[in-house]
């Protein structure tokens, strides 16, 4: 018994030295001059900006990374084609690729001089491109098992019951992935607002244009104004813990109802 | 079969011009001219030492996260404490947090006005903008991999074996080194390639807290960003396929290893 307390010592021990006590930190950094400071910091005009364009790309991303996660979930499930393993792979690709990488990639394809002739770069649709980038396997991998999992039976049942293929869809495969789409779309969601690597080349951080909020707080970093930088911080990271914690309290209850 | 010819040209278009086009017109443009641009640039003092500094935080970042990941999965699943729950969601905790509030949050503690930082420095150890930083900001991102993927893998091994082993005398240390340690192994594996590959490619929490002193403090991520900064595309672009070649070698990897329950 003595070994499995010394166990759950060593790893709380740990766990605070390196994550605890230095988040901890960044909210007693942000509440120090009191909420009125707080409030003051987090609604500067720059502050707000990047906030709201913080906010709104990752909805966009989430709502965007929804639908087609959910298709090519689909699509490597239901659908057979050659090279379908090596698509199933690079999947996960985001995953694996340096965030930098990724915001140098998009740049050269889709920014000035590109050899598509595509330039979005430095405007908040490469916001969002770079997060879609980085976001791409949440949904996927969310619904793919689900995916598989599910009985094609009750379609077949349905289809023979006359129901057209949208209402099969949307009656039947629809509410049986929901709860795997919500997953991935909330750890979209808290991945988006707090990305710094994938945007920070392909976005030229324009302040009030395309600056997002983790690079508002990179530059308040650099220029020495830390309450400032860690009042932003703790929004986003009431945000993302909303987020996750909402998910998890969604999963239950839609577990609940199956069960 | 038309509507399903319809989704598949649509998922995989956009799979290409999201995710294959950008990283393949990389690799074109750094190969366009041959190798000799290419390796000049990866053979330059501060690319190989941006190397060698990323190399050396992913493997302390790895060796620590192991241990502490399989330390804290036995503690997750083999006991029952109160808080047993909570401790277990702050694990995951790294995963919803921003790379640069990852860097702040190491200022406010290790750096030299920090909580923990101001008593260290009167020792003469400084943290913050040098390597310990780096390898400190490494190992909380890529925290939670180990833990995520062995301890499912506990629950699922159950306690009888180890149980037989005690009942046959075995110390606890023995047995989990003949019996625990050996069946968690692909849990294991796996885990330290997720944490390779988040280590390895992490930029935020390094950009903040290195200090960026080249040559000294530079991972090969932000060695990528110098490089474009300074306007030397050529060696942006070849330092960047270096990362994207052991992000592909990862990517092997993680097909090879991944849980047979997720293969796909």
């Amino acid at each position: 018994m003595s070994g499995g307390m010394l166990g759950r010592g060593v790893a709380i021990t740990y766990l605070s030295l390196v994550v605890l006590i230095p988040l901890a930190a960044v909210a007693w950094a942000s509440g120090e001059g009191g909420p009125g400071e707080f409030w003051s910091a987090v609604t500067t005009p720059e502050a707000l900006s990047a906030l709201r364009l913080t906010f709104g790309a990752a909805l966009a991303v989430v709502a965007i990374n929804a639908a087609m996660g959910t298709l090519i979930a689909w699509v490597l499930v239901r659908d057979s084609f050659r090279g379908r393993g090596l698509v199933n792979s690079i999947i996960d690709l985001p995953f694996a690729l340096p965030t930098i990488v990724a915001s140098l990639t998009l740049l050269v394809l889709y920014g000035p001089g590109s050899p598509v002739g595509i330039d979005v770069a430095y405007s908040p649709v490469a916001v969002v491109v770079a997060l879609l980038f980085v976001t791409l396997p949440f949904v996927v991998r969310a619904v793919q098992p689900v995916l598989m999992e599910l009985d094609t039976d009750m379609e077949e049942a349905a289809a023979s019951l006359g129901a057209g293929r949208f209402t099969i869809f949307r009656r039947i495969i629809l509410p049986n992935l929901a709860p795997a789409i919500f997953s991935g779309a909330g750890l979209s969601f808290a991945r988006s607002i707090g990305e710094f690597g994938a945007v920070v080349l392909v976005t030229g951080n324009i302040p009030f244009e395309t600056q997002v909020a983790s690079v508002y707080i990179f530059g308040r970093i650099e220029g020495g104004d830390i309450p400032a930088a860690a009042a932003v911080s703790v929004v986003l990271l009431a945000f993302s813990l909303l987020a996750l914690v909402g998910m998890n309290v969604l999963q239950g209850r839609w577990l609940r109802h199956e069960g | 079969m038309k509507a399903r010819l319809a989704l598949r040209s649509v998922a995989l278009g956009y799979l290409g011009f999201l995710i294959i086009l950008p990283v393949a017109t990389v690799f074109w443009l750094t190969f366009r001219d041959g190798l000799g641009p290419f390796w000049s640039s990866v053979a330059e003092p501060a690319a190989l030492n941006a190397f060698r500094i990323t190399v050396l935080a992913a493997l302390v970042a790895v060796v620590a996260n192991t241990a502490f990941g399989i330390l804290c999965a036995i503690v997750l699943v083999r006991h029952d404490f109160p808080g047993k729950r909570l401790l277990s969601a702050l694990v995951d905790l790294p995963l919803a947090v921003s790379p640069v509030v990852v860097g702040l949050a190491l200022i406010l503690v290790y750096g030299t006005y920090g909580w923990f930082g101001s008593h260290l420095a009167e020792y003469g150890i400084r943290i913050i903008f040098s390597l310990p930083g780096i390898i400190l900001a490494t190992v909380f991102v890529s925290l939670p991999f180990v833990v995520r993927e062995v301890a499912p893998v506990l629950r699922e091994i159950g306690t009888e074996q180890e149980q037989a082993a005690a009942t046959l005398g075995a110390s606890s240390w023995q047995t989990f080194w003949r019996i625990t340690l050996p069946s968690i192994r692909p849990g294991v594996a796996y885990g330290v390639v997720l944490t390779t590959a988040k280590a390895l490619g992490e930029f935020g929490a390094v950009a903040v807290v290195s200090g960026r002193i080249i040559g000294r403090t530079q991972t090969l991520t932000l060695h990528v960003e110098d490089r474009f900064q300074a306007f030397d595309m050529t060696g942006a672009y070849a330092a960047s396929v270096v990362l994207a070649l052991l992000a592909l070698g990862t990517l092997f990897a993680m097909n090879l290893l991944r849980p047979k329950e997720e293969k796909t």
